[in-house]
């Protein structure tokens, strides 16, 4: 299984030794990296609940020449807002620029290919720098690194457009393996709100191994939303992981429906003291659905601050995975971590794994954790058919209701009125249309 | 309006209502009283459909339908109201949003056309008034936060809105102080008309000073051992339950 990749990578660096340097050299540490590791099982305790045998039996093929057929048209529902957002669009695993609006970031705000990343100084040697640990996904991701978005914030800079990073798979993309890669570097007091999606546009199977690496300065903020919308035959690894700067917030929100397999790692190290980490989220799925989130937040600083609340709807024979660790260093006294995990189970067959872990070295700190697992209220289903509201739409209010919360923390209201739609168009029965208004 | 006939139910398979037969017309109003455990609420909460009571004999026709053969939301719909005696919090769906759609609903159901939610602000202003409830708990999640009173009055404000032809309440008293009370009852007795019924379940003859009945039932064990007029009330407040029910084997339950 392994051997598959290696032999793609010999021929993809071979077509490629016209790469720069920094590029070739991250590839090469990346594939060994691969190789030593190979694929985990579900005896590595971080795979416990998923078992990543599909992905790794799997013959997915590699082509960085992606060629596209997707037009504006199909991208046009997954748009946020008005024309006015700042798009860069990836069709399997390709900068499509006729898709993508690549102006109107203003002064001190860099968007480009993260192949051409070399165009700000420095910042090519960021790539890679943020990883702590590179597994077996990673490594992977980092031994192809064909593209990918780079943005780079300078100082004090407040990108007041949203940036949004959208990543296809259409239908020449079937059976192909694609390897986003991402650099978002936000300088000293810098702020910006960007948004990845990951879309598929084909009912064929392909494989979305993705990596985002997020460098916030002093005092910097990031608003990241990540929206996973693959088609439902897809498989989707994708890590995010971020190290903060002191006084920085670094604000994250997960929203995955799609997929037949995936998995979402967010791992953020609050750095500097009075940081803060807000992890947001809200997953559902139907039929075999199978969606995983690991978090990790780990505080290395003192007086620093973690919030996380991640909500599942679980319908079909789904299967949910939550693994929040929040580990607290011996020096981060007087961290204040909060971490709640709340899934409801719409069908007897749907299943969740929830756990919580947390690692506490430091003797001075208030660290909280809580999940539950359960069922629609059925009294408050009778109460709401007992005033005439039938009871399909009396059950959509009640997940509406149970997810309201969550979705509320999206501090974009955009993409917030996007995600509530979809919320309440999740699990409408077959053969009647969602109504696109709020309950609340 | 609505004949209820030998009705039997049970709960997790412990029979509660053992054979109730009661006829309500077109505008009369009906109180149930009767001690704890004697099957009050579970009238109530069978007449409204919830699934968790299962019916095991006897008949209901309402306007000459069969009220059991109904969903609940179709109860509903066809004019039957239950003012509940713990209303349900609903977190993240607002009170205007929830009473908007019943409304709706109902109205779709008799051929109507939907209102939008400036209409329905005209509707819903009048109503207010009736219960003396500020027009800020609309925007409030349902129940979410109301003291108990407020509960009550959100509960008689849906009644108000929904216009029920048939209207259960289901010990609307309890929990009440008594100026609350006062005002929960004087918006159900604005609400009385010819055409509308209520059934009034309630444990204290109190609240039956304020809504006259013009007819006392009194349940005991799951049937009914004792019916009169209002003065029936007055009875029961002197003398407690125990010179009518000790014939009688209390159902048990809760309910």
């Amino acid at each position: 299984m392994t051997q598959r990749y290696l032999d793609q990578h010999a021929r993809f660096v071979a077509a490629n030794s016209g790469a720069p340097d920094w590029v070739t050299r991250a590839r090469r540490a990346g594939i060994e990296r691969f190789a030593a590791l190979g694929f985990p099982t579900t005896k590595d305790e971080d795979w416990h609940f998923t078992s990543p045998a599909p992905i790794a039996e799997a013959e997915f093929t590699f082509d960085s020449n992606g060629a596209s057929r997707t037009a504006a048209a199909d991208v046009e529902p997954f748009r946020f807002g008005d024309a006015g957002w700042v798009t860069m669009v990836f069709v399997n695993g390709r900068l499509q620029q006729d898709l993508s609006m690549l102006s109107g970031l203003g002064p001190g705000v860099t968007l480009l290919p993260l192949s051409a990343a070399s165009a700000v100084p420095e910042l090519d040697k960021r790539v890679g720098s943020v990883l702590s640990d590179q597994p077996t996904f990673t490594a992977l991701n980092t031994a192809f690194m064909p593209d990918g978005a780079a943005l780079h914030v300078i100082r004090d800079v407040k990108v007041r457009v949203p940036v949004h990073l959208v990543f296809i798979v259409d239908s020449l993309g079937a059976d192909r393996v694609v390897y986003p890669r991402n650099l978002l570097v936000l300088e000293r007091g810098a702020q910006a709100t960007v948004v990845e999606s990951y879309i598929g546009l084909t009912d064929a199977r392909y494989f979305t191994n993705a990596v985002t690496e997020v460098s916030l300065g002093d005092g910097a903020t990031l608003n990241h939303i990540k929206v996973q919308r693959e088609s439902r035959r897809a498989y989707h690894v994708g890590t995010t992981e971020a190290i903060q700067g002191r006084d920085s917030h670094f604000v994250s929100f997960s929203f995955a429906i799609g997929g037949a397999l995936t998995r979402t790692n967010i791992h953020t190290k609050l750095d500097g003291p009075g940081c803060g980490a807000t992890l947001n989220g809200l997953y559902m799925l139907d039929g075999e659905q199978h969606c995983d989130h690991q978090t990790k937040i780990e505080h290395v600083a003192p007086n620093c601050f973690s919030r996380e609340v991640y909500k599942g709807v679980l319908d079909g024979k789904s299967h949910g995975v939550f693994n929040g660790k929040v580990y607290v260093h011996p020096e981060a006294q007087k961290t204040d971590g909060k971490q709640t995990n709340n899934t409801l189970l719409l069908s007897k067959d749907a299943q969740m794994d929830t756990k919580p872990q947390l690692e506490i070295f430091a003797d001075d700190v208030k660290c909280t954790h809580g999940a539950t697992v359960g069922k629609l209220d059925e009294m408050a289903l009778f109460y709401m058919k007992s005033r005439g509201v039938d009871a399909e739409m009396a059950k959509r209010l009640l997940i509406y209701a149970f997810a309201a919360d969550v979705l509320e923390t999206i501090a974009n209201a955009d993409v917030k009125l996007a995600l509530e739609r979809d919320t309440l168009a999740r699990f409408v029965a077959e053969g009647r249309e969602p109504r696109g208004e709020r309950f609340a | 309006m609505l004949a209820i006939k030998d009705l039997k139910a049970s709960v997790g398979g412990k029979e509660i209502l053992r054979g109730i037969s009661l006829s309500v017309k077109a505008g009369e109003v009906h109180a149930i009283m009767g001690p704890n455990g004697s099957g009050k609420s579970t009238l109530a909460q069978v007449l409204a459909g919830n699934p968790a009571y299962e019916v095991i004999g006897g008949s209901v026709s309402y306007q000459g339908k069969d009220l059991l053969a109904m969903a609940p939301e179709v109860r509903a719909q066809a004019g039957v109201f239950l003012a509940f005696q713990y209303p349900i919090e609903i977190p993240g769906v607002s009170n205007a949003y929830f009473l908007r759609s019943a409304y709706n609903e109902i109205r779709k159901a008799r051929g109507g056309e939907e209102v939008d939610p400036m209409e329905f602000v005209d509707i819903v202003e009048s109503k207010l008034k009736l219960v003396d409830m500020d027009a800020a708990m609309l925007q409030r999640s349902v129940n979410m936060g109301f003291s108990g009173g407020e509960k009550k009055r959100n509960e008689i404000l849906q009644m108000a809105v929904l216009e029920p032809k048939l209207a259960i309440l289901d010990e609307t008293d309890s929990g009440l102080d008594i100026d609350a009370l006062r005002t929960v009852a004087d918006g159900v007795n604005k609400l009385r008309a010819k055409d509308r019924s209520f059934i009034v379940v309630t444990h204290y003859q109190r609240l039956l000073n304020y809504i006259v009945p013009d007819f006392v039932h009194v349940l005991s064990g799951g049937r009914i051992v004792k019916s009169g007029g209002k003065e029936l009330a007055l009875q029961l407040e002197e003398k407690g339950y125990d010179w009518l029910v000790d014939a009688h084997v209390p159902a048990g339950a809760g309910v």
